[in-house]
């Protein structure tokens, strides 16, 4: 108070270098590297740029979304409609196509149908205040369900031509259009989190959303521009990934949510809220492609792979639980 | 203390039975706290006992020891006489104690009849539930208390005073001697409230012996044959009621030393900077307006549930009025959120520290910077050193002992978590500052820095609102003091009307004899 001996507090006590050592990021990263030398001695393809350029196609478009799905786990929402999105947007890309529509107009409908089914959650989630896990449930169904009625078991081909750069088009040598987008975002989105106060709100809302809230917080519109977000993130894959099939089916992207909140959890983020972080995700993102990849090139079956990526996230999840418990003797 | 003895003096002790339940000198210490000090309690058969006292005076720690939730640190419990313990909740309801609380822990999904029941159901030869005789038994419970209520419906259907009553019949389902009734009328209404007392009156007949704990005096007169007293915890007389009046009793509940000394200030009151007209709420609170000049302190006394924090919640935007006005600096006002509400100048330090006045999992830095983020970046981007500056400033202002600015608010002692709430509203620069039970759970040392803090900001011309349930807190901090109850401003007292006898009146609406 008025006394006249100041109390002087420190900003910090831990230096930031010791700070990111034992983090989680650090963690994976070596896992990562294991991961990278494990199949450089598994195949003899492993280790081609072209064979690597390829890889990345395996987490890219998936990745775009978790760093969207990142933001909204952190503060304590979920989006699992974001498979449907894809297919709700390349559905509506296809009959745009069969309309007439030229590329930029396909861009532009693929991200406004993004936008839209987010703000659809987005309503139903703030508006409402139901919680985020039922209404994108809900809404993981009504999307796909409008693809297959629209679609059956038709497909939408004819993508004009230079609509298949997204997907198939590479900016420089074996640098792909998708791997250049999936770093611009990784760096948009790290900005977006840990530079900004939008990002300080998402962590103030995920610890505690009642005291952030009471702190002045607009609680209800950040939540909703997440929604948003990852909405559009979903229409921006769809783009990618349509391009890169070259056709729209209604199963198209199917069990992609499972993945993304796979990819966002193995990055470090909690999967009650409150922390976590972009390059976690970016990382997480690398190890997934490695390991489908490494196992594709030794001929293992994409059910194996599900097993062995499932066995991953539980191992790399409760290593560090295994290891205070062992270290503590608790 | 003259009263003490004169009330015990009326006590006779020859002329009445042996207590059904004796609690004789308890003493219960939490970590830092003597919630209990040498108190005594007596309940006879067929009686009705009131156990009196201020918010804090340490009835709901009695009635958890009572009750065997807690375990008394010194003390005998005596049950017709002997000497017992109540190790676990169960021990308690063996021995025939039942309470009906507060907030009543009953559950929404389950029957009525499960309701009554759960934990103590009857059971058939094959040791399933007897269902049959469950809900036998139930109706005849409820028809008992005159509650026309079909044991088979869910909870959740039934209205406030129903869930009230299946609360009651629960008590009454295990075969009670003692009945604790904490608080029962809180949430009735007055007819609810009548057949309350007309089921109070049968249990009498019953034998039963009741602690009846209320705040309400005209309840206490009507229904009560003895009264306890405590105080801070301690135990300050007992007796009957018709040897006792309202003065008395108000006297023996807050006749107390002032303890601690509260700073010495003259306040200067500048202009008006909050008027609030006809605030209505269609619950929690009606016509509540008042006004607010810089400089001032206006203390808010009221019993728990009176609407105070319900009403300050309203102008930071937590809940919308269904009616009322807004003015700061003479300007009308839309609040609709709390970010409105910081936006016009009005911060609030919540009870609630750790849900609602800080983010505990976050470092001292961020919640404190955390409204004051536009002033601290640039075009929305973070600027940690402007931060880590902000943060500094106000947290030395208020004398935070803290390892770091780094460190989590959940790793601080409440009284330091408080600072951090405080410093965080103060960062942005705020006309008025709302605080809620601001010394509630904290020690004494914090208690007084937050004391000399409040009148250090009133003197610089902020104005402050203060909701307190502490008497002395009140009477010592506030220039103006508005008593509610029920909802309603009861009074406005100023000057030498501010009393600790005229604040418990009109809290619990007690006319002057």
């Amino acid at each position: 108070m008025s006394t006249s001996s100041t109390h002087h507090i420190p900003d910090t006590l831990v230096s930031p270098l010791a700070k990111r050592l034992k983090s989680w990021e650090s963690l994976l990263l070596v896992v990562a590297v294991a991961i990278f030398i494990a199949n450089c001695f598994a195949s003899p393809y492993f280790l081609n740029a072209w064979n690597l350029s390829d890889a990345t196609f395996n987490f890219t478009e998936k990745a775009m979304i978790a760093f969207a799905m990142a933001l909204l786990i952190i503060a304590g929402d979920i989006d699992l409609s974001v498979a449907s999105i894809i297919a709700l947007a390349s559905t509506a890309m296809g009959a745009a196509v069969q309309a007439g529509v030229g590329t930029p107009g396909l861009v532009a409908i693929g991200l406004a149908t993004g936008l839209a089914a987010g703000a659809f959650n987005g309503v139903l989630v703030t508006r409402l205040a139901l919680p985020s896990i039922v209404v994108t449930i809900g809404t993981m169904s009504l999307f796909r369900g409008i693809a297959y009625i629209v679609l059956g078991d038709q497909a939408y081909r004819g993508y004009p031509e230079s609509f298949a750069f997204f997907g198939q088009g590479y900016v420089f040598w074996v640098i792909s259009f998708e791997f250049v987008l999936f770093a611009v975002l990784a760096v948009i989105y790290g900005v977006l989190l840990h530079k900004t106060n939008f990002g300080r709100s998402v962590y103030a809302i995920g610890n505690n959303p009642t005291g952030a809230l009471f702190s002045g917080i607009r609680v209800q519109r950040v939540r909703f521009v997440l929604f948003l977000l990852t909405g559009l993130m979903s229409g921006v894959a769809a783009i990618c990934l349509t391009s890169r099939l070259g056709s729209t089916r209604p199963s198209i992207g199917f069990g992609w949510e499972l993945e993304v909140v796979t990819m966002v959890v193995l990055g470090g983020v909690s999967i009650l809220g409150g922390s976590g972080s972009i390059p976690g995700v970016v990382i997480a993102a690398f190890v997934m492609g490695m390991v489908t990849f490494g196992l594709g090139l030794l001929n293992v079956p994409g059910i194996v792979m599900s097993i062995v990526i499932g066995a991953l996230l539980i191992g790399v999840i409760a290593l560090p639980r295994l290891w205070s418990k062992l270290r503590w003797g608790a | 203390m003259l009263m003490q003895t004169q009330t015990q003096a009326e006590t006779d002790p020859v002329t009445r039975p042996t207590p059904v339940l004796a609690l004789d000198g308890i003493t219960k210490t939490f970590p830092g706290v003597r919630a209990l000090s040498e108190v005594s309690l007596n309940l006879y058969p067929g009686e009705v006992t009131a156990l009196i006292g201020e918010n804090g005076a340490g009835k709901s720690t009695m009635v958890k020891i009572l009750t065997g939730i807690y375990q008394p640190t010194e003390g005998r419990i005596l049950v017709d006489g002997e000497e017992t313990r109540f190790p676990t909740a169960q021990d308690a309801a063996d021995a025939g104690i039942t309470a009906i609380h507060q907030e009543t822990v009953l559950f929404d999904e389950l029957s009525v009849a499960e309701n009554i029941f759960l934990g103590h159901a009857p059971r058939t030869r094959w040791g399933l539930l007897d269902w049959a005789e469950i809900h036998r038994r139930s109706s005849e419970i409820l028809t008992g208390i005159g509650a026309e209520i079909d044991p088979a419906t869910r909870l959740r259907d039934l209205g406030i005073a129903s869930k009230h009553m299946v609360a009651i019949a629960r008590a009454l389902s295990i075969d009670a001697r003692v009945v604790v009734m904490d608080e029962p009328t809180a949430a009735l209404s007055h007819k609810e409230i009548e057949e309350l007392y007309e089921l109070v009156d049968q249990l009498k007949a019953q034998g039963k012996a009741i602690l009846f704990i209320s705040h309400k005096f005209d309840e206490i007169f009507r229904i009560a044959d003895n009264y306890t007293v405590f105080r801070d915890g301690q135990y300050v007389g007992e007796g009957r009621i018709e040897d006792t009046d309202n003065d008395a009793l108000v006297k023996l509940m807050v006749g107390r030393e002032v303890a601690h000394i509260f700073p010495e200030r003259t306040p200067e009151l500048g202009d008006e900077v909050l008027a609030v007209e006809n605030y209505c709420h269609p619950t929690e609170f009606d016509g509540v307006g008042f006004s607010l000049r810089r400089g001032e302190i206006l203390g808010f006394y009221g019993l728990v549930g009176a609407g105070r924090s319900e009403v300050m919640q309203s102008l930071f935007g937590i809940t919308r009025p269904s009616s009322g006005r807004i003015r700061i600096d003479g300007e009308a006002r839309e609040i609709a959120s709390p970010a409105d509400a910081v936006g016009a100048g009005i911060v609030y330090v919540p009870e609630d520290r750790g849900q609602q006045g800080a983010i505990t999992a976050m470092p001292i830095f961020q919640n404190v910077t955390l409204p004051s983020l536009g002033r601290t970046s640039r075009s929305g981007f973070i600027r940690l050193a402007e931060e880590f500056k902000l943060a500094r400033t106000y947290c030395e202002r208020l004398d935070l002992r803290a390892a770091s600015l780094d460190t989590d608010v959940g790793n601080l002692s409440g009284g330091n978590q408080q600072k951090v709430v405080i410093a965080k509203w103060l960062a942005t620069q705020p006309k008025v500052i709302i605080l809620d039970e601001p010394t509630k759970g904290i020690d004494i040392g914090s208690k007084a820095a937050v004391h000399d803090f409040m009148a250090e900001l009133a003197g610089q011309g902020l104005a402050v609102i203060m909701v307190s349930s502490e008497i002395p807190e009140v009477l010592g901090m506030s220039d103006r003091v508005i008593v509610m109850r029920e909802g309603r401003m009861v009074a406005e007292l100023g000057g030498d009307e501010m009393t600790p006898e005229t604040l418990v009146r009109h809290a619990a609406g007690i006319r002057e004899s």
